[in-house]
């Protein structure tokens, strides 16, 4: 029943979209508002796509589990979107775009995608800007560019330390626009349960009224899954508090594989844990690392105030190991040398387990009003959550878990292996393979969301589809797989509530399955998850109601998928044999302890299909036709 | 540190006309460094212990910046300190303190459950205008447009709003002024926004009315507990923005864009 082919199109690896889309189908204007679609989720992704199907003239259902689509968790990105539109002169191009995230994601990702990606990056630019996106300007009123993590050219863009938010505000402005022109709906709070198929196809979804408790029935001809990431799997993440797996899990189960869970992104500047109440962690943007410089004292256990630590006496591993990038390090790189010097005892703060981001020199170079200007809103917030000045004292910062390259597997047309079912943005897999640079997410999302999804979604609805009712017996049985699930979680009648659950499963991910693995320690934490999952099927606490507002409920719900989520990134982890982008097994490295990929085994995505305790593996090639296969270096 | 907590609980048990009422919690060992929200957790998770119903209350992102989280604490929406109730931490309390927990206060924002409450018409107040009507598309080269640092700021200085819907829970008129004197002053300076300057701002006043939002009096209490520090002037740039746009034509709602 499961097609699996990436379907890329034939021609030069530069001409491919424009040939796809010179020869794709499509559906004539007068046809669009018979043809409906959902989208499950209002990010940069989801947000997006919606709109721009809604501008054509489709009709669309959007939905999200938030209050309100503009609260989706692309708001909290910080730094900035890619483009290679080289205003700085540098000689950047699409083509050094599209091998700097190949190369970043360690050469795990698919050219075709990635320079599909690279090309469509200047157009996001062009549509933002003309939705009101205050992009910083430079003083001739032209667009500001910054460098960002991992490259050599100044290609970011941003407004301010918020550009997920005004990006994210863009698109929920097109958004709201389509809800008033009549062709988009949204339902917030409401949540996807599960998706519908008929003949083996996408044809609705059933969702949660989070007010009400109802289960409702949404009958379409294509779903788009725009659901976002699964880093909460490690229960403190950079993630928003609802951010779950639910949505891409659940059609997982209908028969969407899903590939490289093991690849999560592990962030290097996140401000440190600082107690067990804590509910997430916070990022602070990585634009930092331009002009703060990382260090941890030379000798273990010095405690002396940093400021009286001389020069000869700190370590600022990441300039002496990666001269060439130093502090502009790749994240996954950044962010195992944080862990490699902690794990050395020569970690600071309370825990240990903190370095230090250190802006003295920049200061005295730059001047503090400099300073203020670029980074101010970071600094306060900084200050507001630690209670420290950053421009009196260092930094202290950590890496914390940030976002899943890995996700449901899609074609070249960013539909997964069940037809009609697309996944976009963060939960899909492809593009960044096995690391994402900065910038690069918000890129991702809005290639997908304004100029790749409408396309191939029409392409889809183009082909004839029988209407299909709600009250179609496929909807009858998932609704009931649906309502069975919930009254399970209903009747455990236990005393522990999910979020305690939860905080114990990420321990042993975060531990066995994050920035560092090792057979036996996956071995063992494929254990240890079974167990704590048996325990929350006999212990869980949910309020009772299950017809009315109960996010005890929601919160189980999503926990419940988190555990079998999670036993498949170990599984996954397990198999991939090699070290890669965020995805460090420590059997396999170099001897200057530097990531050890076998490209002969490796070159390759592993989608898997579900199977429940026994997952089946299938392979998917990478051929580079572009690109030489290189050591990802960056000394 | 230890807190007794007076937490407003409403419509959690099948009564519909529920009016609800305080209920006090004791709140024992809690470190200083926990946010507000971290607090609640906490006692949540005691009380799933102990079988009790959790308190209902919104929150996402917990970094400040998705404008979910909507407290009132002590009397003032978000808290203390003029940042988000998921930024407040324990520290900005006093040890043995008792602290009087509630949802915000509108007409337009009717409670959910205990302090969760329905924001949709600030949604709706954007649908009527809060956007530049341009569609997925080739667009013109951004630089062939350019806007001074200077405008931009101003643009950003608005732009940054988070739409918590604070300023309407501390206004004695619940008006939603600042909220939509954020939206069109982001729009409204800009090249971009030009076009529809005068129906876009003509539609969110109206909508604004059409939701049951109180009139500005300039209390000022809106921009005092603005977490993301936008000031008044939004709301004398709305007021300028209104009255020119009516003076010029007469009132139009802001079309949508046909499709066809």
């Amino acid at each position: 029943m499961t097609v699996f082919d990436s379907n890329i199109p034939d021609g030069p690896l530069a001409d491919k979209w424009q040939n796809w889309l010179d020869a794709h189908t499509l559906v004539g204007p007068r046809n669009r508002a018979g043809k409906k679609v959902i989208v499950i989720g209002t990010g940069l992704a989801g947000s997006s796509c919606a709109a721009s199907l809604g501008a054509q003239g489709f009709k669309v259902k959007s939905f999200c589990f938030q209050d309100s689509p503009r609260r989706a968790h692309s708001i909290a990105a910080q730094g900035g979107i890619n483009a290679a539109k080289d205003y700085a002169n540098e000689g950047d191009s699409a083509h050094r775009l599209f091998y700097d995230t190949i190369k970043g994601g360690d050469f795990r990702s698919r050219e075709a995608n990635v320079m599909r990606l690279a090309q469509l990056s200047e157009n996001i630019i062009d549509q933002a800007v003309a939705q009101g996106v205050p992009f910083n300007r430079e003083y001739s009123g032209a667009l500001a560019t910054r460098s960002f993590g991992g490259v050599l050219v100044q290609r970011t863009f941003y407004t301010r330390g918020q550009t997920g938010q005004q990006l994210l505000l863009g698109a929920y402005s097109a958004l709201e626009h389509q809800v008033k022109s009549g062709n988009v709906e949204v339902f917030n709070r409401h949540e996807m349960q599960d998706v519908v198929l008929v003949d083996g196809e996408a044809r609705g979804v059933i969702v949660r009224n989070l007010i009400t408790g109802e289960i409702e029935r949404h009958a379409a001809d294509a779903v788009v899954l725009a659901s976002g990431g699964y880093t909460n799997v490690y229960y403190l993440s950079t993630n928003a508090m609802g951010s779950n797996v639910t949505a891409t899990w659940r059609a997982h189960k209908r028969g969407a594989y899903f590939a490289n869970p093991c690849y999560t992104q592990i962030h290097p500047t996140c401000i440190p844990q600082s107690g067990e109440y804590q509910s997430k962690l916070t990022l602070m943007s990585e634009s930092l690392r331009n002009d703060g410089r990382i260090w941890v004292p030379r000798k273990s256990g010095d405690d002396r105030p940093p400021a009286e630590i001389p020069e000869a006496e700190r370590y600022y591993y990441l300039e002496e190991r990666y001269p060439a990038f130093g502090n502009l390090a790749p994240r996954d790189i950044a962010s195992r040398a944080a862990k490699v010097v902690c794990d050395d005892g020569l970690g600071v703060g309370g825990t240990g387990r903190g370095v230090f981001l250190d802006f003295r020199d920049a200061i005295i170079d730059q001047g503090k009003e400099t300073i203020e200007r670029k980074y101010g809103n970071l600094f306060e917030m900084y200050s507001r959550i630690t209670g420290d000045d950053p421009y009196e004292t260092p930094m202290m910062i950590y890496p914390a878990p940030h976002y899943a390259m890995g996700g449901l597997w899609v074609d070249y047309e960013l539909q997964t292996t069940i037809p009609g079912l697309f996944a976009i943005g963060e939960a899909n897999f492809s593009d960044h393979g096995a690391n994402r640079l900065g910038a690069s997410a918000l890129m991702q999302c809005l290639a997908d969301g304004y100029f790749i999804s409408p396309h191939t979604v029409t392409n889809h609805l183009a082909k004839n589809s029988e209407p299909v009712s709600t009250s179609d017996s496929a909807f009858d049985e998932v609704e009931s797989d649906v309502r069975g699930h919930i009254q399970e979680m209903m009747d455990v009648g236990g005393s522990t509530s999910a979020q305690a659950f939860h905080r114990e499963m990420g321990h042993v991910m975060l531990d066995k399955c994050g920035m560092s693995r090792t057979a036996e320690g996956l071995d063992e934490a494929l254990a240890e998850v079974r167990a704590i999952k048996e325990e929350f099927w006999r212990d869980l606490r949910v309020d009772p109601g299950d017809e009315e507002f109960n996010q005890s409920l929601e919160y189980a719900n999503r926990v419940s998928d988190f555990f079998e989520l999670g036993e498949l990134m170990i599984q996954d982890a397990r198999r991939r044999e090699e070290s890669c982008g965020g995805h460090f097994r420590e059997e396999h490295q170099t001897d200057d302890g530097e990531a050890l990929r076998d490209d002969d085994h490796f070159a390759k995505v592993t989608a898997w299909e579900y199977g429940g305790d026994d997952p089946v593996p299938h392979d998917e090639a990478l051929n580079f036709e572009d690109i030489k296969l290189a050591t990802r270096s960056y000394k | 540190m230890n807190f007794t907590l007076e937490i407003w609980r409403q419509f959690d048990g099948s009564d519909e006309s529920d009016e609800g009422r305080f209920e006090t919690f004791k709140v024992e060992g809690i470190d200083p460094e926990a946010s507000f929200l971290e607090m609640l957790d906490q006692l949540n998770e005691r009380l799933s212990n102990e079988k009790k119903r959790n308190i209902a209350f919104d929150s996402d992102c917990r970094e400040g910046i998705c404008g979910a989280c909507s407290l009132v604490i002590d009397g003032t929406p978000h808290g203390p300190q003029q940042v988000t109730s998921c930024q407040t931490y324990m520290r900005d309390f006093v040890d043995g303190q008792t602290i009087k927990v509630e949802p915000y206060r509108a007409n337009t924002f009717p409670v959910i459950r205990d302090l969760a409450v329905d924001r949709g018409a600030l949604d709706r107040v954007i649908q009527a205008g809060g956007y530049i009507s341009t569609t997925t598309g080739p667009q013109p080269e951004p630089n062939s447009m350019p806007v001074s640092p200077e405008v931009q700021e101003q643009a950003m200085d608005a732009a940054i709003c988070i739409g918590c819907g604070a300023c309407v829970a501390a206004c004695p008129n619940g008006a939603a002024m600042l909220f939509t004197g954020a939206k069109v002053t982001h729009l409204n300076v800009l090249p971009q926004g030009q076009p529809e300057r005068e129906s876009r701002v003509i539609g969110m006043v109206e909508q604004m009315d059409a939701e049951g939002f109180g009139g500005c009096t300039n209390y000022g209490e809106c921009s005092r507990v603005c977490p993301q520090e936008i000031t008044i002037d939004v709301i004398g740039m709305l007021n300028r923005e209104y009255r020119k746009a009516k003076v010029k034509k007469k009132p139009k709602p802001a079309r949508a864009m046909t499709t066809q």
